[in-house]
């Protein structure tokens, strides 16, 4: 294991995140285990990788609406936060991994970039020549308003990361 | 003065000692603030070009940038967006610069319906309130308090007790409302000029959703959000969380650049898959001037447009934990910044209305990200607002109180702002003076003519100051190590003599030659009352009497650590540059300057052995500032003393302030977090000690024990 997917191990578990790192074909049976009720999904960019049979793949709204889990590709990961980096995609990756309670993200182990500024470099060169739109999500959805701290505001109460080694 | 309970102390405290954690996780996090500041000045700087190019880019993506003069200049074009022919839910993510334009009100006029769906803004819509803090807007509200108002408006089935339960309520009903959405509105934390990519920092989702979920995107930005690059968002991204709540990173960096592709679903579709959904939005960025081209112009209000308000100010002030945002801040911003944007966007009025609940305890210069002299802006709004008002001056207490200000502050701030003439009158007419101030009848004058609150001890004055003491004698140091001017601060010179006696005992213990002649003071007073013109001829004065000790090798060694920090940091502002430099650079608290000795060799042995004596120690707060505590703390221990640090970050007292009637009872109530922790079973049977004056005086009427300054403990 390489010295930055350790550190993004130990940077999702501070923030209550589950990682399972497996092989291409070992990734359905990884998320199999990771399934909370109804599950959606965007269409994976990645030959090598499936998805569980149960999983629906390119919802409706309505599917959308009425799934627990939503599975989504990150276009990479930042190892020192425990963050993956989720593009809002034409194809509603967005949507799907927000209206859903259980996120699981998929990011390939060369996707892991050690820190902030890693990130960043790759941001400009990537949001300058594309003009796109991408998320850096770090654990669950929360809040502290209502008192004390509740993960689970207006998204995911739970996060998955599931690193595809390569 | 209204106070807003436990919840927010409890909240702002926990957010501060929060961010002293995660800053400590931060690599090099001096030097990301140094990027951060670096960024923003130029950006302020390029301002007009940046707006050009932002403007360009929107236009190039396909969106539309509106450039409003004002707030009804803003809130006009956005109802245009939106439109009065039907009646439309418009959902919002929390923004102070849309609390700024009250552009919530603007839309209801047409009979849109507003939802804020950040969970804090929710509750405080649901309860007709405004923010108390720029980024936990529901701070003041315990939990206790939310469940009663959403069981007295909403009337729920099943009881909500838990914060679980609340939020989950609260996303139940927030939800639907999203759903239902035509407009969602957003602010921005940034937004750069390269790309038109809009950074959001949030935690919830609630802004992923406002955007995602509906087909017209408005983003409402001040024009100082916007940076360069994309690349410059990295230092704020790293700051802004670890300095407002102390989290490294909140769950959600939105990097949008609209209009953005996730396909505009309708939910009742059960035909089409996402993926063959069109993505047609509208985009608008609605940029704010509303005073801050004007600040931009403004030698002392520019750095507040810097502000990435992320609460550090508001969060480590003493007094802000005490009362909160509603009592510490204007018309929309809250805590020590607040002083700036509101002198900008609203008013002198209004910032002044609050403004005199900063101290300048200066705790708040080492949490800015920006590095933001907040003090400073407060001194400087301060002086404005005094030279605004007109006051009648009572023609005897003028006497009393001569100044260089060409406008009159009120009374009361010229009192304490010429507090040297006071302790020179008070010394003079010892113990005739201090007997006059302890008569009641003399108290009930000062409260009702200066406002000075009955319940607190007046200084002693000494007939013979330290000076008088020191005066013509020869130094007993046959072979000096080092030379030094010990500064005859005012308490120490006309009150506290005692430990500027154990000073000159412990120099020359050490081996260095002692002078205490007469200098004036460092203009600390006035420049607290928001006296710069008085406080700059105190500075000059001190600056020419000390530049002939200093030019003969002699160092300077302060008492005070509020004189001391005049003179290192705002000094800077009232001199030419090479007298700062001087005395800033010659300059030494007391307890440095033995640390120093004792490093380069003193022997400490020639020092009181503690014998393992147990102290409490209150460093002070601009102490603190100036990374001066530890130096106390050392030369204790290393005399044998053992020694046990409070970590409140101000006395409450501050000067002036714990004297004045409408704030003494903030000053007990922040000094009583230092009470309980120098009571507590660890501290209660130790020796206090404390650097400043000010301290002492809280410490003193707060507590049985009579406490000193560390200096004398070191003599016997």
């Amino acid at each position: 294991m390489s010295t930055e997917q350790q550190l993004f191990t130990e940077s999702l578990a501070s923030v209550g995140v589950e990682t399972r790192r497996v092989p291409p074909a070992a990734v359905a049976e990884a998320i199999a285990e990771l399934l909370i009720g109804e599950t959606v999904a965007v269409t994976l960019d990645h030959d090598d990788v499936s998805l569980p049979d149960t999983v629906t793949i390119d919802p409706t709204p309505s599917e959308l609406h009425a799934a627990q889990t939503g599975i989504t590709p990150a276009a990479f990961a930042i190892a020192d936060y425990g963050s993956v980096v989720l593009p809002s995609t034409a194809a509603g990756s967005e949507l799907v991994s927000l209206y859903v309670d259980h996120h699981i993200a998929i990011v390939d182990e060369q996707d892991i970039v050690a820190d902030m500024e890693h990130a960043f470099d790759r941001f400009g060169r990537q949001l300058s020549e594309t003009y796109g739109s991408a998320i850096v999500a770090t654990g669950p959805s929360a809040t502290a308003d209502m008192g004390s701290l509740v993960t689970g505001a207006h998204g995911p109460s739970t996060v998955s990361v599931v690193v595809v080694e390569g | 003065m209204a106070t807003e309970g436990e919840a927010i102390q409890t909240n702002t405290r926990g957010f501060n000692q929060g961010r002293y954690e995660a800053v400590a996780g931060l690599d090099e996090y001096e030097s990301v603030k140094a990027d951060a500041r670096a960024i923003k000045e130029d950006a302020i700087e390029r301002l007009p070009e940046l707006i050009d190019q932002l403007r360009s880019t929107v236009e190039d993506n396909g969106g539309t940038l509106y450039l409003a003069d004002d707030a009804a200049d803003a809130n006009q074009y956005v109802r245009t967006v939106v439109g009065a022919e039907t009646e439309k839910t418009v959902v919002k993510s929390k923004s102070m610069t849309s609390e700024e334009i009250d552009v919530n009100e603007a839309l209801e006029v047409d009979g849109h319906d507003v939802v804020e769906t950040d969970l804090g803004e929710w509750v405080l819509q649901v309860a007709e309130e405004a923010p108390s803090h720029i980024v936990a807007p529901a701070i003041h509200k315990s939990r206790d308090a939310i469940t009663e108002l959403f069981e007295e408006v909403f009337e729920p089935t099943d009881p909500l007790e838990t914060a679980e339960e609340l939020t989950a309520f609260a996303r139940e009903k927030l939800g639907e409302r999203i759903r239902e959405a035509d407009v969602g509105m957003t602010g921005a934390n940034f937004i750069t000029a390269d790309t038109g990519t809009i950074a959001l920092v949030t935690s919830e989702g609630n802004a992923r959703k406002t955007v995602a979920g509906t087909d017209t995107h408005i983003a409402v930005a001040g024009v100082e959000k916007i940076v360069p690059t994309t690349e410059d968002l990295r230092p704020f991204v790293e700051l802004i969380g670890r300095s407002g709540t102390g989290q490294d990173i909140t769950s959600y960096v939105s990097l949008l650049t609209p209009p953005v592709e996730t396909p505009v679903i309708d939910d009742t579709d059960r035909e089409t898959p996402l993926s063959e959904i069109d993505n047609d939005r509208e985009f608008h960025v609605v940029l704010i001037d509303n005073g801050r081209m004007a600040m931009r112009e403004d030698d002392d209000l520019r750095e507040t447009l810097y502000c990435i308000r992320c609460s550090a100010c508001s969060n480590v002030c003493a007094n802000f934990q005490e009362v909160g945002g509603h009592a510490f801040g204007g018309e929309t911003y809250s805590g020590g910044i607040a002083t700036g944007w509101e002198a900008g966007i609203e008013g002198l009025d209004v910032a002044g209305g609050f403004n005199d609940l900063c101290t300048g305890c200066s705790r708040c210069v080492d949490a800015c990200p920006v590095n933001i002299d907040i003090p400073w802006i407060n001194t400087v709004v301060r002086d404005r607002v005094n030279r605004d008002q007109e006051v009648n001056v009572d023609v005897l207490v003028d006497g009393l109180t001569p100044d260089a200000e060409d406008e009159s502050p009120p009374l009361q701030k010229r009192f304490f702002g010429n507090f040297e003439a006071v302790a020179r009158l008070g010394s003079a007419l010892a113990p005739f003076s201090n007997w006059l101030a302890e008569q009641t009848v003399s108290r009930q004058l000062l409260h009702r003519l200066l406002g000075i609150d009955p319940r607190r001890d007046l200084p002693t004055f000494h007939r013979r100051t330290l000076v008088d003491r020191f005066q013509g004698r020869e130094t007993p140091v046959d072979t000096p190590r080092r030379r030094a001017v010990l500064y005859p601060d005012l308490y120490t010179n006309h009150v506290q003599i005692d430990r500027g006696t154990a000073a000159v005992r412990v120099l020359e213990a050490l081996g260095v030659d002692v002078v205490v002649p007469s200098v004036p003071s460092s203009g600390r007073a006035p420049l607290s009352q928001g006296m710069i013109t008085t406080a700059r001829s105190h500075a000059e004065r001190v600056s020419d009497t000390l530049a002939p000790y200093i030019a003969d090798g002699r160092d300077v060694v302060v008492i005070e650590p509020s004189d001391l920090a005049m003179f290192e940091r705002e000094y800077e502002r009232l001199l030419d540059p090479d007298a700062h430099e001087r005395l800033a650079t010659n300059s030494y608290e007391i307890m440095e300057y033995v640390f120093g000795l004792l490093a380069n060799g003193a022997d400490s042995t020639s020092l009181r052995d503690g014998e393992g004596t147990d102290i409490a120690y209150h460093s002070h707060c601009q102490q603190r500032t100036l990374d001066l505590e530890a130096h106390t703390v050392a030369v204790l221990e290393q005399c044998g003393f053992d020694v046990l640090t409070s970590d409140v970050e101000c006395c409450g007292m501050a000067g002036s302030f714990g004297y004045k009637s409408e704030y003494f009872d903030v000053s007990i109530a922040v000094g009583n977090e230092l009470r309980d922790q120098f009571s507590a079973p660890s501290a209660r049977d130790r020796t206090v000690v404390a650097s400043g004056t000010s301290c002492l005086e809280q410490l003193d009427s707060l507590l049985e024990r009579r406490p000193s300054h560390p200096i004398e403990l070191l003599v016997d």
